[in-house]
């Protein structure tokens, strides 16, 4: 039986193109993951996350046989971070998304309550 | 958390961030210089995108594991792997990389000491030669600004759009064939010498004094994207006077003008960003220290024999940023500066400051019969200024009626809502004294 804990997975999908970002942009885009993230780090929850490279390898088929470059999906789907905060609830969680400066350019945050079954 | 394997030095403690003002913009200029000289100026885009990879990694990165202590140093490690990278893949390129690689190591260390004031150096040398380049004569000179800001300070295409209220797509196109050009007539890459360095160097501070002036013009735009034009143009000019090569009066002239203009930007504007005239400046607000540095490179124009207009200008500038009120203002002087000036460059624009000058010094009268004197005014009709001077002049004179037209004229043509604002003030007060 899972057993609810108190991390959560954000993942981050879409946001600005950064290839058609100014370096002033980037700057000012840092800044603000900076304000954002550094608020949740002095609130305690900031538990671990990174970006995520470009490339990547999909496995699939009989003992992962098939391995092909990728994945290649919209840049709007594809994942370019993570990050594991410490919330109390699902709706914590979700409020303390509400600062990623992302949504600013378009982009998703997914919130995923990381279970945890006894045992394993 | 922090990956020491690729930051050199420890990351800052990610909440305490502090990231300069610019950095990616500065750092992009400088990275683009050095990557350029090494793989050749007819690779210019490409020097561009290792630098766009570079600082791509940066925000991802910085964002999570904190600003390394030098960040200079990580970006160019990281430009270093990526430019690497880019000439693996192409043939062509096989036979750079061994320059690349060599160049690379050089600069692995980040202890300070006497290389670094040689990578000082070399970086400085590096945004000279691309300086001399992007103000090449044989580019036009919109190209030249637009090149400058993108290579040398780091702008972006929307960016620099923004400045010159026009397109992105039409930036872009201006740059494509910017760096056709390059390649088409050859242009090297390096700083110009013997004779060939006079009439180069000019060519580079006409385009720094027109990049400034771009900013300067607060009749346009966003004014934040102003303010960093006649800062990048100071930093340029700075950078210029600083080497043997532009240590030379009309450098320190042109970098005085800009100063002593520069420090009197923000005073331009209120708090409710309305215009405020020369007479009403809060001159408090004036940054003195700029003022003093532009004191500092005036007297060092001083030397030689050569009065150019820049020295001029300077001067005019200097008789305002001396004036401890409107009252006080040393017109007469400017009004010399002025008649030097006016045979110097006939611009119609300089000839309606000086009969501004003129106004001040001899009454409103002389003023009207100096604007009618100005040979091509013809070129002025469709410029707001020549109204808006023309109109005070018949105001001050008591003929308001004739005020008031030439207020309206000035209101139509006027390019910015502050400045069409002021104007319809001026002449709401023309009707208040009609109706009177």
């Amino acid at each position: 039986m899972a057993q609810q804990t108190n991390d959560f997975l954000y993942l981050f999908r879409g946001g600005a193109d950064p290839k058609q970002m100014s370096p002033e942009q980037m700057q000012q885009n840092m800044n603000r993951c900076f304000a954002w993230m550094g608020e949740l780090r002095s609130k305690g929850k900031f538990k671990a996350g990174e970006p995520l490279g470009d490339d990547g390898k999909v496995l699939s088929g009989k003992k992962g046989a098939v391995v092909m470059d990728g994945p290649f999906v919209e840049g709007k789907e594809e994942v370019g971070g993570y990050l594991i905060v410490s919330a109390n609830d699902l709706n914590e969680a979700v409020a303390l998304a509400k600062g990623c400066p992302i949504f600013e350019n378009n982009g998703t945050v997914e919130v995923r309550p990381i279970e945890h079954i006894p045992g394993l | 958390m922090v990956s020491a394997s690729t930051n050199p030095g420890e990351a800052v403690q990610p909440d305490v961030i502090q990231v300069v003002d610019h950095l990616f913009r500065h750092e992009a200029g400088k990275m683009v210089a050095t990557l350029t000289r090494i793989l050749g100026f007819e690779n210019l885009q490409l020097a561009e995108d290792v630098v766009q990879d570079a600082l791509l990694k940066a925000m991802q990165n910085w964002a999570f594991s904190g600003v390394p202590r030098n960040p200079s140093a990580w970006l160019m490690q990281v430009a270093r792997n990526q430019a690497l990278d880019a000439v693996r893949r192409q043939q062509n390129f096989r036979s750079k990389e061994t320059d690349i690689t060599a160049f690379f190591e050089h600069r692995s260390s980040t202890q300070p000491g006497p290389e670094s004031v040689y990578f000082d150096d070399e970086i400085r040398d590096d945004q000279l030669r691309m300086m001399f380049a992007c103000c090449h004569p044989d580019l036009p000179r919109e190209s030249q600004v637009a090149l400058t800001l993108k290579t040398l300070c780091g702008f972006g295409e929307e960016e620099i759009a923004a400045a010159f209220l026009t397109s992105t797509a039409a930036v872009a196109k201006r740059l494509v064939r910017a760096r056709q050009s390059i390649r088409d007539a050859g242009i090297p890459l390096e700083i110009p010498a013997g004779s060939e360095l006079s009439p180069r160097l000019d060519a580079v501070l006409q385009t720094l004094y027109l990049l400034f002036n771009e900013g300067y013009k607060a009749s346009r735009g966003d004014e934040l994207i102003r303010q960093d034009l006649c800062d990048e143009a100071i930093r340029l000019t700075t950078l210029l006077v600083e080497h043997p090569t532009g240590n030379r009066p009309k450098t320190h002239a042109l970098l005085s003008l800009m100063l002593l203009s520069g420090a009197r930007l923000s005073a331009r504007v209120d708090a409710e960003g309305n215009l405020l005239l020369l007479a009403e400046q809060d001159r408090s607000r004036w940054d003195r220290a700029m003022i003093q540095r532009g004191l500092a490179h005036l007297n060092r124009s001083a030397a030689g024999e050569e009065i150019s207009e820049f020295h001029l200008q300077a001067g005019i500038a200097y008789c305002h940023c001396t004036a401890a009120s409107y009252e006080t203002t040393d017109w007469q002087r400017i009004l010399t500066l002025y008649d030097i000036l006016v045979e110097t460059n006939n611009s119609p624009v300089i000839a309606l400051n000086r009969a501004v000058a003129i106004s001040r010094v001899r009454g409103p009268e002389a003023g009207l019969r100096a604007v009618e004197l100005i040979s091509d005014r013809a070129t002025l009709e469709a410029y707001y200024l020549l109204h808006a001077v023309t109109a005070q002049f018949h105001f001050d004179l008591g003929n308001y009626g004739e005020a008031a037209k030439h207020f309206q004229r000035a209101q139509t043509l006027a390019g910015v809502r502050s400045e069409q604002e002021f104007l319809a003030n001026r002449l709401r007060s023309c009707r208040e004294k009609l109706a009177d």
